[in-house]
């Protein structure tokens, strides 16, 4: 079994960091088995969704409630921070630990932006139109797919930003590299869930009603 | 010739096996096995076909495996290493062959009785409609060609399709009347199911709740009453003469207050209990205490109108979990009226 | 370079509670799981006491459908998953020549969120009702309105703490058996249990989520008032169904299939022949799987799907029918030509054969549709599926705890004790389970808390309550093996059985915590065996001695299961009147639930900020101390 330390004390990092242990292949393969394991999840909260999406009860309908040119605003945002997010992944392939610490910074601002704006989305939603988890089954199916998705969200910033604080303590080794790799991965998973949140809740909702 | 005793001894045997072959078929108006319409009828066949395919696949794995059990025990002093046989392609693929083969036929009959029982005759003109309403514990019949409902006995002609529509008015209950349908669930508003089945001959058939629904589910049962054209016809006819009330003013007005604001009797009361019209000739009271004046099994059942007081003096104790609340406890009737309403209804009988 | 031990070696019960050794982990799981098996046992013995007669009122109506529910629910998600999860962590990092899993932590968080899961759910009985609406709980049945204690709350949120500790371990699992393997062990050369292993892990993955979902919308409509399952504001309760049955039909392959596993590895090394048609196994087993995942809808035929539904969901899982029989010959073929030996691991793995058989041939009956209109909800359904959890899964599971017990244990069970065992246990199973057949036939439905006299149903019932106890019985005699066997001194040699054929094997009765002192070389299918039959002693190895690198022992796993039980008690409790201002301010404002997170979140911060180096063994005490000659 490779030791972590070896690696660390010799100096030169590998050009993969992430997948010079075996620890740290076995985080990034598991990590993909995750993210199958939240395809599912996803999954089948969209279909529970698509079910659901005209059972409006007394509520209004997804054409009524939405407006679009915001949560088109927050798609950019959040595609722009996945490409961010791959800039992180080259400056650690290019050994670059500020260049890294940057674009993860930027990744997590970005992150921040998105959840700002679908914060105000959902409090205009439940305060203004008085439209909340209870208002029928429509309403609680929008909450729960999008809301799981802004928990993801949420968890990505914290986690984004504890990494950057262990990059400027631990340094980028083989220990920290896998960490920061599969981060990325989870970052780019929660914006492809987004894409097709966007698609399915967002324009169906307002084309086709 | 064998003395008398000897017979006896000879025929015991038999005679044992079959009263044991018999009862493991169940009674007649109650079990999957002795069907008596159509639809119970082809499910059956569908039953045995697939018991006959399944028997002897069982005879070939127990023969194998009892046959090498046997024949390759571990002998003592056995100590050279058995051939390590990798596989052999032939007989593996023999082994997949037969089961496909196997599992087509019985797909192919599977799929033609499947459409078969999925017809729906909701608009055919010979098929007498029925609106199946299950509630927490007991079923309502309507017929709204007949504009007639009833509740726990569903009274059908016999030689008709029963062209049902299923619904339930709170959680999810199946309707199972094993000797003439299988199952369908009643489910709620929006996926509202429908089914058909038919009976041969006259006679009262035993229909049960299949599908977990609190603590009474156990005797959410009911009574499918096949009977002829003609007295399906006066029965119609009955239930949608004018309610017959008490005689005695005071009970009538007992009656029409406490009960009525529930229950229906004829054209008067509410639809929120199950329809008293003519419960004096129900085969059971709360769908599991059975008269002895009833046709399908007199010989278990009690007085009609003990039966009824048992109810209305403790409808928790005979039915956990029921909605109707205690006519004593709740409702403030005393015991006289109570039995006097019990006299009422029993003598509430319908001639058809 | 870490030297030295600067890692705390914990003892006694902190070192349990620490522990991130995949041995120790199975005996965590085997003795949770053989906590909740008790108590779903007890549970079954109560339901057989009660319908032991007709109009019988050993317990209510009330009582006896918290009973169903916990029995069902219990023996599923409590009893049966963690025994395998002891057999997967006990025996496969042995069988691919590996010296730990994956992700050893991971290994030990999914054993504490599994167990405090499974304890959530069980407290649900002494605070104020166990959850009633049955395992599947279809709603509305187990809505607010229908189900008024908090009892579907601990089932909800038990099981989703629960089955989160099943999901890490299949992701750990599948990762172990992708990454772990020893040099030469390629995929076709892995044994058969590792296979089962491997494939049953990956349907957890994709299984398990749609559960979890399943769940946290039951959640949401309960304790948030959502409307997913409430028709008055457009929910869909046969939305429930699919949800729960898309998770719950894989879940029960994903329990047969370890036990197919354990089943290959006892039948090939008690016939001392290699196991019959391994490719085809291999095969079978994938395709099993794969089906699992299509015939979800067989659950549902009654619902009203329509015919083109019902007959499309029938033929599929009828077509699961042809890779078991390919299972169930290759056993058969495998022993033939044999040389046979019967003792107890041997005795139960032949006595699933036909038994299982018998409750696979009535799964067939069950997917012909319009047949199934008449069985759905019977005795006839409870008779299968015990045939096939029960005779197929428990069997399978005493033969592999009857076969790894050495292993494990370093001491053997009895053999005249495990014969009583047997033949209490499956007698008394037929006599429980058979007659049930009959009783669905002629019109006994399931569930039903007791039943009216006189319809046939009181002798069979009766017949089938004696057989349960003498289950019981059964049971009790391997307890009694169990204990007897502690009394005797560990030590036994490498391979007791004198024909193993798999890595296990190769190594020490206990292995040492490093499992292999040198990882070894794989150059065949059975290696063990093939070096044997080489006649080689021991395995050839594939590196020098030198230090081995082991994980630190962590008390986080156990925070962060505690953190989440005390989160799933806060949330249930959010609208509940305590009667104490300071309690219900606590709930109300999600205080408790905050903190049980923080615990969690907190603890997830410690281990991602304190990176875990490990420590090593050196070489020199590898070769002072558990290493045989």
């Amino acid at each position: 079994m490779t030791n972590p330390h070896v690696q660390h004390a010799s100096g030169d990092l590998p050009h993969e960091p992430e997948k010079a242990t075996l620890e740290g292949r076995n985080k990034v393969l598991a990590f993909w088995l995750f993210l199958g394991g939240e395809a599912v999840l996803f999954g089948t909260l969209f279909a529970t969704f698509l079910t659901l999406r005209n059972q409006i009860a007394d509520g209004p309908s997804a054409s009524e409630l939405f407006s679009l040119p915001m949560t088109a605003a927050a798609t950019f945002i959040l595609l722009v921070s996945s490409l961010t997010s791959v800039f992180a992944i080259q400056a650690m392939h290019r050994g670059n630990k500020k260049n890294l610490q940057g674009w993860l910074a930027v990744t997590v601002l970005l992150g921040l932006a998105f959840l700002i704006l679908e914060i105000y989305e959902f409090y205009e939603y439940i305060v203004h139109e008085d439209y909340g988890m209870t208002t029928s089954a429509f309403s609680s199916a929008f909450y729960t797919l999008v809301g799981f998705h802004g928990a993801h969200v949420l968890f990505g910033i914290l986690w984004i930003s504890i990494l950057i604080g262990q990059l400027s303590k631990k340094g980028l080794t083989v220990v920290t590299a896998p960490k920061v790799y599969v981060s990325a991965m989870y970052w780019h998973f929660i914006d492809v869930v987004w894409v097709f949140i966007f698609t399915v809740v967002y324009l169906l909702g307002k084309v086709v009603g | 010739m064998m003395k008398p005793w000897k017979a006896v001894k000879r025929l015991l045997p038999l005679f044992v096996g079959l009263s044991l072959l018999l009862s493991a078929c169940g009674r007649e108006d109650l079990s999957v096995l002795r069907p008596q319409g159509p639809v119970a009828e082809g499910q059956l066949g569908l039953i045995k076909l697939a018991i006959t395919i399944m028997v002897a696949v069982m005879l070939i794995v127990f023969g194998i495996a009892a046959y090498v059990w046997v024949k390759f025990r571990r002998k003592p002093g056995q100590n050279e290493i058995p051939k390590q046989v990798e596989g052999n392609f032939k007989l593996e693929v023999i082994w997949t062959a037969i089961p496909l083969v196997l599992v087509i036929i019985l797909g192919v009959f599977t799929v033609q009785k499947v459409f078969a029982f999925g017809e729906n005759y909701s608009s055919d003109k010979n098929a007498v409609k029925v609106k199946v309403t299950s509630h927490l514990f007991w079923w309502e019949f309507s017929y709204p060609d007949y504009g007639v409902t009833t509740a726990q006995d569903l009274i059908i002609p016999t030689g008709k399709k029963i062209a049902l529509e299923l619904k339930t008015a709170d959680v999810l209950h199946s309707f199972w009347v094993p000797s003439l349908a299988g199952k369908t669930d009643t489910n709620t508003d929006g996926t509202i199911n429908n089914a058909w089945f038919e009976a041969s001959k006259e006679g009262v058939y035993l229909g049960k709740c299949a599908e977990l629904c609190g603590p009474s589910h156990a005797f959410m049962e009911f009574k499918v009453k096949a009977v002829n054209q003609e007295s399906f016809d006066n029965w119609v006819a009955a239930m949608k003469a004018p309610a017959v009330l008490p005689e005695e003013p005071a009970v009538a007005e007992v009656f029409k207050t406490q009960c009525l604001s529930c229950h229906a009797v004829g054209d008067q009361g509410l639809p929120v209990g199950p329809n008293l019209t003519g419960i004096g000739s129900r085969e059971a009271i709360a769908g599991i205490l059975l008269n002895a004046e009833g046709e399908g099994r007199p010989e278990d059942g009690k007085p009609i109108r003990d039966n009824l007081v048992d109810w209305l003096k403790d409808p928790q104790g005979v039915k956990p979990g029921n909605k109707m609340p205690a006519p004593k406890e709740d409702l403030g009737l005393t015991d006289t009226e109570i039995e006097a309403i019990a006299d009422y209804l029993a003598d509430y009988k319908l001639t058809y | 370079m870490a030297h030295a031990h600067s890692v705390k070696r914990h003892k006694g019960l902190m070192d349990w509670l620490t522990t991130v050794d995949h041995k120790k982990i199975a005996i965590l799981y085997l003795l949770a799981g053989g906590l909740f098996f008790g108590i779903g046992g007890i549970e079954a013995l109560l339901i057989r006491v009660q319908l032991a007669k007709p109009m019988n009122d050993f317990v209510t109506a009330q009582q006896f459908n918290e009973l169903i529910t916990m029995h069902g629910t219990t023996m599923i998600f409590l009893g049966v998953m963690p025994v395998i999860f002891a057999l997967m962590n006990a025996v496969i990092p042995l069988q691919i020549g590996a010296r730990d899993v994956a992700f050893p932590f991971l290994n030990a968080l999914g054993f504490w969120t599994f167990l405090f899961g499974g304890l959530l759910l069980n407290l649900s009985w002494i605070m104020g009702g166990a959850p009633d609406a049955g395992w599947t709980s279809y709603t509305p049945l187990s809505s607010t309105t229908y189900s008024l204690t908090h009892g579907v709350d601990f089932y909800t949120i038990g099981l989703q703490i629960a089955g989160l500790g099943t999901l890490i371990g299949g992701i750990n699992f599948l990762a172990t058996i992708i990454t772990m393997r020893a040099p030469g062990m390629s995929y076709m050369r892995m044994p058969m249990f590792t296979w089962t292993t491997f494939v049953t892990s990956a349907m957890i993955l994709f299984a398990f989520p749609a559960i979890t979902v399943g769940l946290v919308l039951l959640t949401f409509d309960r304790i948030l008032g959502a409307n997913f399952f409430n028709v008055e504001a457009g929910g869909n309760p046969v939305l429930w169904q699919h949800i729960f049955w898309i998770f719950g039909h894989p879940e029960v392959y994903i329990l047969i299939l370890p036990a197919f596993g354990v089943i290959s590895e006892v039948v090939s090394t008690f016939s001392r022949k290699r196991l019959f048609g391994y490719s085809s196994m291999v095969f079978a087993t994938i395709l099993i799987a794969f089906l699992g995942f299509m015939v979800w809808a067989h659950h549902m035929f009654t619902t009203g799907m329509g015919p083109v539904a019902n007959a499309l969901f029938s033929i599929a899982t009828m077509l699961i029918a042809v890779p078991t029989g390919i299972k169930i010959f290759n056993w058969l073929f495998t022993m033939w030509g044999g040389q046979i030996t019967f003792n107890t691991a041997n005795l139960f793995a032949s006595g699933f054969i036909p038994t299982f058989v018998m409750g696979g041939v009535t799964g067939v009956m069950l997917a012909s549709a319009p047949a199934d209109y008449q069985y759905h909800d019977t005795y006839f359904v409870v008779a299968h599926f015990h045939y096939v959890i029960v005779g197929g899964l428990v069997l399978g599971l005493f033969a592999g705890l009857h076969y790894w017990w050495p292993k494990m244990f370093g001491r053997m069970l009895n053999e005249k004790l495990g014969k009583w065992e047997f033949w209490t246990f499956i007698i008394g199973f037929h006599l429980t389970f058979f007659v049930q057949h009959f009783l669905g036939l002629i019109g006994m439905q399931r569930r039903v808390f007791t039943y009216l006299p006189n319809q046939g149903f009181d002798l069979m019932n009766l017949v089938s309550t004696v057989g349960a106890f003498l289950m019981g019985v059964g049971v009790i005699i391997f307890l009694v093996n169990i204990a007897i066997s502690f009394k005797k001194p560990v030590g036994l040699p490498d391979d007791p059985w004198g024909d193993g054929r798999t890595l296990e094997w190769s190594i020490p009765s206990p292995p040492p915590e490093y499992n292999f002192k040198q990882t070894p070389l794989v150059r065949g299918i059975d290696a063990l065996w093939k070096e044997k039959v080489a006649g080689h002693t021991e395995m050839t190895p594939a590196e020098p001695v030198g230090p081995i690198h082991m994980p630190s022992p962590t008390i986080l796993p156990f925070l962060m299961s505690v953190g989440l039980f005390i989160a799933g008690l806060g949330f249930m409790f959010t609208s509940d009147d305590f009667g104490n201002s300071f309690l219900n301010f606590i709930f109300s404002n999600y205080i408790v639930t905050g903190i049980g997170l923080a615990i969690t979140l907190g603890s997830m911060l410690l281990r991602s900020l304190f990176d875990d180096h490990g420590w090593h063994i050196e070489p020199e005490e590898l070769n002072n101390k558990g290493v045989k000659a």
